[in-house]
């Protein structure tokens, strides 16, 4: 990017503006669509901006992990496919991604969005697995705060088909019931320019920011999540502040996608 | 080796398994200058857990179209032995040790003159021997100390360690045990000179008053921290000092 660009960005940042008119603390407009993908078990497609996410997710029987034999499965996976942005590069995951992915992770796991012990059918031995695979369309900025929205609306569109055991075999039964969802964590991202923070960075305002925390919070008002990233540093003061901007913005974000 | 999870972690008195209180960290070993062939090194055991880090570098960066024209490359690496867990670790780099390492490296940059040395790469190794929860803080503490061993001009050393909630209550710097069976874990690295958070991660629950105290908890347990770091590479250049003048 021109330096003139990035000068620019940010000395209106220290005005308390943004180049795209938009005040410190506002989303880009966000447009939400679910069930966009007809064979997956749930889907959604994030538009923030110009930044476009889908997320699908499938469910699988397996097996559960040695150490929690009696809860379901839940795994997170993001692609940053190359017709994205000319920046990303076919391949396997590399640490962009894969920090993607664990962040949105982290914000269903450890709200306890999905009930995991109601998803297990014989302990130690069957259980649901839930994967949710993250598909970047188009980077415009702030991938983890667009793909935890869509990641969370492809959850509460996710069908999964009814089921019986009868002796040790597992019968599937016509209709569909909905995940057990308890909690909708939204994740919010700033980005610190000029020792300001602002909301939703968008492409350019990340080339130019100094560094980027996302917090994550529940229906409650809790964090339940948190990442710093970036080469820069914040202070604690910031941080306090990006946490109560952050429950704010959650609560606003939070209707979008959880109607009622 | 075996662990049983006791019913409680904290006693009523506020005392924990190991015999802690609430505001008390593990006791810390450091060395510096610990590997032979290494430009700087460091080694730290915090309660169990056993950590190396090499710097090697600034050097010609490989491959070169990784060389940026205008500041050192820094790169780390974060990786477990497979024996330093309770289950073997697979030794390929997991999902865990990829993002670690990014934020490891991304804990540290602040605090490094990269503008100094363009065109070249700082090469960081950190490799856990024994593992007991809160790995990567302890993997910083030590990686700061192998960055100033090495000799590479910094803005100041950068401390790490973590807080977080367990059975209710809010401690400092979780042993693995509480990790695991704990409300939530905040690792925190901390620039005393800047005065200022390089490293924040969060998983669990807690509410935004309990993240202030936590937050606040960890930035004191890094300012002990910071301490034993200075101590440790004071005692190195007076040990060298003592051999030149005998």
């Amino acid at each position: 990017m021109v330096r003139v660009k990035q000068k620019q960005i940010a000395e209106l940042v220290s005005l308390g503006k943004r180049l795209d008119g938009r005040g410190l603390t506002d989303y880009r407009e966000i447009q939400l669509e679910v069930g966009v993908a007809g064979r997956a078990e749930g889907s959604a497609r994030v538009r923030l901006g110009k930044t476009e996410v889908m997320v699908g997710t499938k469910i699988e029987l397996g097996e559960p992990f040695p150490d929690v034999p009696d809860k379901g499965v839940l795994t997170v996976n993001a692609e940053l496919v190359p017709l994205a942005s000319p920046t990303f590069e076919p391949g396997p995951p590399k640490e962009d991604s894969i920090e993607l992915a664990r962040v949105v992770d982290r914000g269903v796991r450890e709200s306890k969005m999905i009930a995991l012990e109601e998803l297990c059918v014989e302990p130690g031995k069957k259980v649901f697995i839930v994967f949710v695979d993250v598909y970047v369309l188009n980077h415009d900025g702030n991938l983890i705060d667009a793909s935890a929205l869509a990641a969370l609306a492809a959850l509460l569109n996710t069908k999964m088909f009814k089921y019986e055991v009868k002796e040790g075999e597992i019968k599937v039964k016509p209709g569909y019931t909905p995940l057990p969802v308890k909690n909708y964590p939204i994740a919010v991202t700033f980005a610190k320019i000029n020792d300001k923070l602002i909301v939703d960075p968008w492409l350019e305002e990340e080339q130019v920011m100094d560094a980027r925390i996302t917090i994550t919070t529940d229906k409650d008002g809790k964090i339940c999540a948190v990442q710093k990233g970036g080469y820069g540093h914040f202070t604690t003061q910031q941080i306090l502040e990006a946490a109560k901007i952050a429950k704010e913005k959650a609560e606003e974000l939070r209707k979008l996608v959880v109607k009622g | 080796m075996s662990q049983k999870k006791p019913e409680k972690s904290i006693d009523e008195n506020d005392v924990r398994l190991d015999g802690r209180g609430l505001n008390d960290l593990r006791p810390i070993k450091i060395e510096v200058g610990v590997l032979g062939n290494a430009d700087g090194s460091a080694y730290i055991e915090q309660g169990k857990n056993k950590i190396l880090a090499a710097v090697y570098g600034p050097k010609e960066a490989h491959p070169k179209h990784l060389a940026i024209p205008d500041r050192a490359l820094l790169r780390c690496r974060y990786h477990m032995a497979p024996f330093s867990v309770e289950e073997r670790k697979s030794p390929a780099p997991s999902r865990r040790e990829v993002e670690l390492s990014k934020v490891i490296r991304e804990a540290l940059e602040p605090a490094v003159f990269v503008e100094y040395y363009p065109r070249t790469s700082i090469d960081l190794f950190i490799e856990v021997l024994q593992a007991d929860g809160g790995t990567r803080g302890a993997a910083i503490t030590a990686a700061s100390l192998a960055l100033a061993d090495a000799g590479i001009p910094m803005r100041g050393l950068v401390a790490a360690c973590a807080a977080g909630k367990v059975e209710g209550r809010l401690v400092l710097d979780l042993n693995d045990i509480e990790d695991k069976g704990g409300e939530a874990d905040v690792p925190l690295a901390w620039m005393p000179n800047l005065n200022a958070i390089t490293l924040l991660q969060m998983d669990g629950s807690l509410t935004i008053d309990e993240f202030e105290q936590v937050v606040n908890m960890a930035v004191e347990g890094c300012k002990k921290i910071h301490g034993l770091q200075k101590e440790t590479l004071k005692a190195k250049y007076v040990a060298v000092k003592e051999e030149v003048e005998e």
